[in-house]
Parts: C-alpha cells; sequence; structure tokens
C-alpha cells in the first residue's frame, strides 16, 4: 500500500517560508481555495494556512540553535479525526493515504479539530469548511505537468531541499531512505497516531579544516617559495637597439 | 478548549430535558407499581410538552455551531464511527418519542394495551414512554461520549465524563419535574424533590471527582516530543503566524486564573449546593420557589459546562507557546 508523505530536514531548513507562501499560492488558486487571507499588509495578518514555520531556540544561551520547524498535516497512517467525522467528509484515501476533506459535505463543526492533537485543521472562516494540506492532490497526479514537477509545491519551492516527498511504504523511495539513513522521526509518537510525515533530527556538523588543506607543501602552483625572476642573457630587442 | 456557547446551551438544554422525562417517567411507573400515590392528569402531557421543547431548544442552539446549517441532515451518516453522529440520530430520535408521549396523552389516544402478570395494566403510552427513555439514555451516552472518546484531551478522556452528564442533565431535570408537581398540586411532589436531592447530591460527588481527577493531571505532550527535540530548554521564538490563526483563536482561551477560580466555585454552588438548599425547604406550596431552583441550577449547569471546555487543554497548544 502506497502512503505518500512529507519528510522534512530541520537540518537544513533555514526557516524562510518559501513553503508556506508558495503553499498558499498554489492552493489559493486550486482546487481547495480561496483562502482566507485578512490584513495581508496590515499590522495583524490572518488568514487559512496548510502549511507554518515556526521558530524555536534549543539550548542556553550562548550554546544555542535555532530550529525552524515546518508544520502541516502528517496525514497519520491512523488518522484520529477521521472517524469522528459525522459526515464522512473527513477521509483517508485508501490508494494514496492522503487525508482529505470533502468541501461540499463538511458541516464545520469542527469536530475533527478537537480530535487532532497536532493542529493540523483549520476552519476557513470564509467557506466555514474545515481545510487541511491536501498534498498538493491536485498536481502531483497531473499528467499535463511535466513528470518531475508532479510534487507538492513546498517540496519544489524549498531553496535548501529541506523537504523530501515520496512513499514512506516504498523502502527505496528517496523519503524512506532518508529516514533510514538520519535517523526519521515522528511528532509526539506518544499518542498512537502514527503521522506519515517524518522529521529528519538536528545533526552535529563538524567542519575538519586541516593545515594541509589551506597550504599544500607539494602544490606546483605555490607561488610563496618562488624567488625574484632571474636576468635573462638573452639578447633582447632593447639590448640590440640601444646604440 | 474556549467554551463554545451553541455547545453549553446544546448540552445543558437537552440535559434538562431528558432529565425531566426520566423523572416523571419513573414516577410514572411507581405509581403503576403502586408504589407513589395517584398522578395529577395533566402532568405527564405536561412534562412531555415541557421535555419536547427543552430538547427542541438544545437541538436549535446546536444549529449556531454549525458553519453550514442547511447541511446538517449528512451528521447522521457516519453512525458507525463518529459519536457526534450517534448524536445526531439519537436526539431527534427522543425528540419523536418523546413528543409521540404527548401527542398520546394530549389526543386523548391513550388506552390499555396489554394487561401484566399481576393485573397492572400497561398503556400505550407507558409503552411508547419505555422507547423515549431509552432513547434519552443513549443520548445521554452518545453526548457524553463525543467528549469522553477524545484520548488527547485527557481531562475528558475519562468515564466520570459519561457519568456527569448522565447525573447532572438528570439532577436538573429532576428540579424542573419538582418545579412542575409543585406547579400542578401534584401528589408526588415528595418523591420529585427527593429525587431531585439525591441526584443533584451524586452529580456533586462525581464531579467533584472528576475536578480532584483532573487536577492531578498533566498534558502527556511536551513541546519536546511535539517537535523531536529533546533538550530541556526549548523557547518558542515564533508560531508562524503574525496576527493569530485558528489553532490561537479555538483553542486557547484568554480568562485570567480568577475568572476561572470563580467559575468553579459559582457552579459548584449554583447547580449544587443551592439547589440543594432551596429544594430542603421547598415545600409543595412554594412553586416560585421551586422554580427558582431549576432556573438557579440550570445557569450553574452552563457555568459547569462552560468550566469543562476550559478544563480541557489541547495538545495543539504545546505548539503555541508565545501567543504574539
Amino acid at each position: 500500500m502506497t502512503q505518500l508523505a512529507l519528510v522534512i530536514d530541520l537540518n537544513t531548513c533555514v526557516g524562510c517560508h518559501a513553503c508556506v507562501t508558495s503553499c498558499k499560492e498554489w492552493n489559493t488558486s486550486g482546487e481547495a481555495g480561496p483562502m482566507v487571507d485578512r490584513n495581508p499588509y496590515a499590522a495583524e495578518p490572518t488568514g487559512t494556512f496548510f502549511n507554518r514555520v515556526q521558530s524555536f531556540e534549543v539550548g542556553e544561551f550562548p550554546h544555542t540553535q535555532t530550529v525552524h520547524f515546518p508544520k502541516s498535516c502528517l496525514h497519520c497512517e491512523d488518522p484520529p479525526c477521521v472517524p469522528v467525522c459525522p459526515t464522512g467528509a473527513s477521509y483517508k484515501r485508501p490508494e494514496d493515504g492522503i487525508v482529505l476533506v470533502d468541501y461540499d459535505k463538511c458541516i464545520g463543526c469542527e469536530y475533527c479539530s478537537w480530535a487532532c492533537p497536532y493542529g493540523a485543521r483549520e476552519i476557513d472562516e470564509q467557506q466555514k469548511v474545515m481545510k487541511k494540506c491536501t498534498l498538493c492532490v491536485d498536481r502531483i497526479y497531473d499528467q499535463s505537468l511535466p513528470e518531475a514537477e508532479r510534487k507538492p509545491v513546498c517540496v519544489l519551492s524549498c531553496p535548501t531541499s529541506a523537504r523530501i516527498y515520496g512513499d514512506v511504504h516504498d523502502p527505496e523511495s528517496e523519503a524512506s531512505r532518508a529516514i533510514n539513513a538520519s535517523g526519521g522521526y515522528q511528532l509526539m509518537p506518544e499518542w498512537g497516531t502514527n503521522p506519515a510525515n517524518h522529521y529528519l533530527p538536528r545533526r552535529k556538523v563538524e567542519i575538519a579544516v586541516r593545515e594541509e588543506d589551506l597550504q599544500r607543501s607539494d602544490n606546483p602552483l605555490r607561488k610563496e617559495d618562488r624567488g625574484p625572476r632571474r636576468p635573462t642573457t638573452r639578447t633582447t630587442l632593447d639590448d640590440s637597439t640601444s646604440w | 478548549m474556549k467554551p463554545a456557547l451553541s455547545v453549553i446551551l446544546l448540552t445543558t438544554l437537552i440535559g434538562a430535558g431528558q432529565g425531566l422525562f426520566l423523572a416523571w417517567y419513573s414516577a410514572e411507573w411507581l405509581t403503576l407499581l403502586k408504589l407513589l400515590g395517584p398522578a395529577a392528569p395533566v402532568g405527564g402531557a405536561l412534562a412531555a410538552v415541557l421535555s419536547f421543547v427543552l430538547l427542541g431548544a438544545g437541538l436549535l442552539a446546536s444549529f449556531f455551531h454549525l458553519g453550514h446549517p442547511e447541511r446538517a441532515w449528512r451528521a447522521a451518516a457516519m453512525w458507525r464511527s463518529s459519536w457526534l453522529s450517534r448524536e445526531v440520530i439519537a436526539l431527534p430520535a427522543a425528540m419523536a418519542l418523546i413528543g409521540a408521549c404527548a401527542v398520546i396523552r394530549l389526543g386523548g389516544l391513550d388506552g390499555e394495551i396489554a394487561v401484566l402478570g399481576n393485573g397492572i395494566p400497561l398503556m400505550l403510552s407507558t409503552l411508547v414512554g419505555l422507547g423515549a427513555a431509552a432513547a434519552v439514555c443513549i443520548l445521554f451516552i452518545c453526548t457524553a461520549m463525543i467528549y469522553a472518546c477524545l484520548k488527547f484531551l485527557r481531562q475528558w478522556h475519562s468515564p466520570l465524563t459519561v457519568l456527569n452528564f448522565f447525573l447532572l442533565g438528570s439532577a436538573s431535570g429532576a428540579t424542573l419535574a419538582a418545579a412542575l408537581a409543585a406547579l400542578i398540586a401534584d401528589p408526588r411532589f415528595g418523591y420529585f424533590a427527593g429525587l431531585a436531592m439525591l441526584l443533584t447530591f451524586c452529580a456533586l460527588l462525581s464531579r467533584g471527582a472528576s475536578l480532584a481527577r483532573n487536577r492531578r493531571l498533566r498534558g502527556a505532550s511536551t513541546l519536546q516530543s511535539a517537535i523531536g527535540v529533546h533538550h530541556p530548554k526549548i523557547r518558542q521564538l515564533a508560531q508562524g503566524a503574525m496576527g493569530g490563526s485558528f489553532n490561537t483563536r479555538a483553542f486557547v482561551h484568554s480568562y485570567g486564573a480568577s475568572v476561572v477560580r470563580l467559575a468553579r466555585r459559582g457552579f459548584l454552588f449554583f447547580a449544587f449546593l443551592l439547589p440543594l438548599g432551596l429544594l430542603t425547604v421547598a415545600a409543595e406550596s412554594a412553586p416560585l420557589l421551586c422554580a427558582a431552583a431549576f432556573v438557579l441550577q440550570l445557569a450553574g449547569m452552563m457555568v459547569e459546562r462552560w468550566y469543562f471546555f476550559i478544563e480541557a487543554e489541547h495538545p495543539q497548544n504545546v505548539y503555541y507557546q508565545v501567543i504574539s
């Protein structure tokens, strides 16, 4: 069974919010839109977003690290938001494991948002229906796009390639290999929701700079040891014309 | 959690309506079994009508909770998995059966349909009432399980939630039954007042137990498990939205600790202690005092339901340490 998901590398995320804005741009103009965008250029901008980046400071000064944490629906393998929905508007697709909301069936009772421990669902205050990340379901199967672009737009927009998209049930996929290689983990494992999205942890990066990397002793182009140019013994044009 | 007024009205009003029906129906059986004196002639019909009106008012209030009330009929679809869907079926079913009881009584359609073992006549209204009583009990369970089934909300995820909904609803309904009995001079007033006091006392014990339980509860989710960074010192710098979001508006309340404490003391007094006191001194000849006891108790129950929401801590709130 396929389970499409995102793997987010906290080690490379720089918190630029490109995924946030590209997500909103794609989804507000697509099947899930329009998404509320109130006071976008004023003091208190607010609205519906499927993806947000939060920032945390870990440690105590001066030994601190800033962790940027992109947060969206995790497409749980055992999603607690789906069985509580009274209308069946919330559902998990058996073919690819994406958790979706049928906006035509949703009555806006907000019960699913109570049942999600991650706070991944948001009511759209204009359309009065529950919305959430669709994993760009209206993009990833679009045959009119070149194959390389059939990915969630947040993955495509990430300038540091911190977001990996793929089938986490296929051990050979790029996503599974990243999870296995870098110790990918799930959020709030204590609730047993088994989120499909994984996060790759912060890793300590040591840059090994050795003296000989900076100054190679056998460098044939090494200029430092060269002395001044020796005077030439051959007759030059100046010699033969200086009568 | 942020309290939702429509849900507070829904659960308290239907609770009182359900309790009233159960109180009156239990008296009906006791009269039938000759354990209680005869009933006042209009009481049964009046109780059913009043109960129907309370359930209807609760149902009406629930529509204000929905973003799309015109699609509410769809909510009956997922009864196999969703307690909310089950409530959506149980509430109109209970209303229909209680309404049928009222119509049978008011329309003079009541009659003996069978004779039980020891010569007790079984009336049509009693038989329909049995179905209504069953629907009312199922409705209590469905309403409470909507909250109790959410395992992430640990303050709600307890059998005490179901017990509280049942006892609090039954208590306010029994107080209303006592007020109604006093108003129409039903000779069984003593039974209703006693039942109301007993249920109010049991509800106080059960609510007290859940208050004690919730006081000791700590959230199972921490910022460490929420973002998967296992360092004891994590400070949130940005929540990902400048003007707030649905997450900060729907799950985080802004009431201070003193307001919450006042509400707790208020509901303990108005929903339990004051009605107990008023019912102790109230006599058959004091319908106004009984009515006052009911109104004050219902108001107390609404504050209790408000506090029930305030009490519940949603794990998503750990992502919003800084409300900026």
